[in-house]
């Protein structure tokens, strides 16, 4: 009797996992053969209590499997779009649809095709992670035998399954932030959101959170991410949205974007002394200090001139690069543009 | 979400609910033992045996009820304000929000949760009870019923409490100066025949007499306010308080921005 009962538990459970596995895909197979957009926002408002205008009618279509930045200074209006997205702020107007579904016909439907990572770490600091990542997976109606072979894959893809047992509060910052993507994910969403995902973060652990995120990309989830560090968007997204003052005031892809830099400024390291002035004919130049000259590159410039009228003065380069990132001159740019 | 899933994310916030207060036993079932263990000795034993009857039965028999029912409704109260005030606060409360988890399966979720700890408590303080006095329940239906009814009731006092909360501060206020002042007045340890008519009137007001005058019936058989009544006022209250939570839920008012 009691192996009958096991038989039928294990079929249950395999029953279970096949079900929600098959109508993910069917959503997501359908969403990309149709083209449905992943997330599409139109004329979106948000007047906070206070009268301050948040949003001010923005409109955004994400498609299904980009990888997607959304930049912007501090207070543009980056965390109160997520926030309605998520349901943590209401919205003023306008709509939203996640993968067709209108929040405000079937909020909850939508919820489920959401995973989210907030700037915050918002989870409580005395509960172990692998609670933490099972509680979350009950809150989407996971049964709870699934709920922790889902937490254990994604503890364990995210090097967290040896700290599983350990109270949050105790886990270093880049382990709470990955507990977070950990916890996102354990319902499989399609849709991924992340803010600020890299902020506290050292090198080496940005990098291989880089390549989680890519591989989870390649696999079909879409991905909207907010961030300060413009490389990690330059290295990650196709597309890009810049917001400031509650607009958006850039939304193309991202090569796009960098093709439409007119200039670069780079910077040279010498290795002889230079002279008081340097002059390269066509090129501007600033003396930095007694080896260090910096040099501004318009579109369409022959950089090898510069080296050959250093070299004809006798100047030689131990070294090369750029001042800014280029995609953080393009930002500023623009948010000095929209200003 | 269909039922079953419902199911599901309920039965998870019950269990996180218990975890959480079985993990910290020595701040949440602990005290309410050793204070009632307390009650019992000074009150019930010894100035209880100056007193003499009260309401045709011992001092101790008399006030065991109302103490029970007392921690019953502090634990029931003080679970869910700390716990979802936590919640709140330390933002965990958003992996609530943002899953598609409807509302009331939140509220009940928080609800039952402050029910066990009330139902677990009082068996603790029960079995103390039992050594100073000889238990004999007059109905086991009506303190059964009572005992749900009322901790549910407190349980959505408590969530109430902890929606307006702001600080630390607040979960305690209201604990400190309105609770703990209406279970005292409540009848927990004497006798409304003992008030002056005006004050009876006054205490009439106060939904802790029903409580504890609807348990010490289930339990000893007597009561000073008829049964029928007491029921119908517990269940105006938790309407009430039923319906003012999820009103705060639906809004996300001091949830939601």
């Amino acid at each position: 009797m009691f192996k009958i009962l096991l038989v039928i538990h294990k079929w249950y459970r395999v029953w279970e996992e096949m079900r929600v596995q098959l109508r993910a895909h069917v959503s997501q197979t359908a969403a990309h053969e149709q083209m449905i957009p992943a997330l599409e926002i139109e004329n979106l408002s948000k007047v906070y209590d206070n009268d301050f205008e948040a949003l001010k009618g923005i409109s955004l279509t994400v498609e299904p499997g980009d990888f997607f930045a959304l930049l912007g200074p501090n207070g543009a209006g980056k965390s109160t779009t997520i926030g309605i997205i998520c349901s943590l702020v209401a919205k003023s107007a306008g709509k939203i649809s996640i993968f067709g579904v209108d929040i405000d016909k079937d909020f909850p439907a939508a919820k489920r095709h959401i995973g989210i990572v907030p700037q915050e770490f918002n989870f409580n600091q005395f509960e172990k992670g692998l609670d933490i990542v099972v509680n979350q997976a009950g809150y989407y109606g996971l049964a709870p035998d699934l709920a922790k072979e889902r937490a254990e894959k994604y503890l364990r893809e995210l090097g967290l399954w040896e700290q599983r047992d350990i109270p949050a509060r105790m886990l270093s910052g880049g382990m709470k932030r990955r507990l977070m993507i950990a916890r996102s994910l354990v319902h499989e969403p399609q849709l991924l959101i992340l803010d600020e995902p890299s902020a506290g973060v050292d090198i080496e652990m940005r990098r291989s959170m880089w390549d989680f995120l890519r591989r989870i990309n390649a696999q079909g989830t879409t991905i909207i991410l907010t961030t300060h560090y413009l490389e990690e968007a330059e290295a990650l997204c196709r597309h890009i949205a810049i917001i400031n003052h509650g607009r958006i005031v850039e939304n193309t892809s991202m090569k796009d974007l960098l093709r439409q830099l007119d200039r670069e400024v780079f910077i040279l390291d010498c290795l002889e002394e230079l002279p008081p002035a340097v002059t390269i004919e066509g090129f501007l130049t600033r003396r930095i200090d007694d080896h260090t000259l910096e040099v501004e590159v318009q579109k369409g410039q022959n950089l090898n001139v510069v080296f050959t009228a250093l070299d004809v003065a006798d100047i030689h380069i131990s070294s090369m690069r750029n001042r800014a990132n280029r995609l953080e001159e393009m930002f500023v740019n623009l948010v000095e543009g929209a200003a | 979400m269909n039922l079953r899933e419902q199911y599901v994310a309920f039965m998870t916030i019950i269990r996180k609910e218990i975890k959480r207060y079985l993990r910290i036993w020595t701040q949440t079932l602990l005290p309410s033992a050793i204070t009632m263990s307390l009650y019992f000795v000074i009150f019930g034993t010894l100035i209880g045996s100056r007193i003499g009857e009260m309401g045709g039965f011992s001092y101790m028999e008399f006030v065991v009820p109302g103490l029970i029912m007392m921690a019953i409704v502090t634990n029931s109260y003080s679970n869910v304000v700390s716990s979802f005030f936590g919640s709140k606060f330390s933002g965990s409360v958003e992996e609530l929000l943002v899953s598609p988890v409807s509302n009331v399966v939140i509220l009940m979720g928080y609800v039952v949760g402050g029910v066990s700890r009330g139902l677990l408590v009082a068996m603790v303080v029960t079995l103390v009870s039992l050594f100073f006095t000889d238990l004999t329940i007059h109905s086991y239906f009506i303190v059964v019923v009572v005992v749900l009814m009322t901790s549910t009731l407190f349980a959505l006092a408590g969530f109430i409490n902890a929606v307006y909360a702001n600080s630390f501060d607040d979960i305690s206020i209201i604990p400190t100066f309105v609770l703990t002042p209406l279970i005292y007045l409540g009848g927990v340890f004497y006798s409304m025949d003992l008030l002056p008519e005006f004050w009876a009137n006054v205490s009439k007001l106060n939904p802790l007499v029903y409580v504890v005058n609807a348990f010490r019936y289930g339990v000893l058989g007597v009561s000073d306010v008829s049964l029928p009544v007491a029921f119908v006022m517990i269940i105006i209250f938790t309407t009430l308080a039923f319906t003012y939570s999820m009103h705060l839920l639906n809004s996300g008012k001091r949830l939601r921005q």
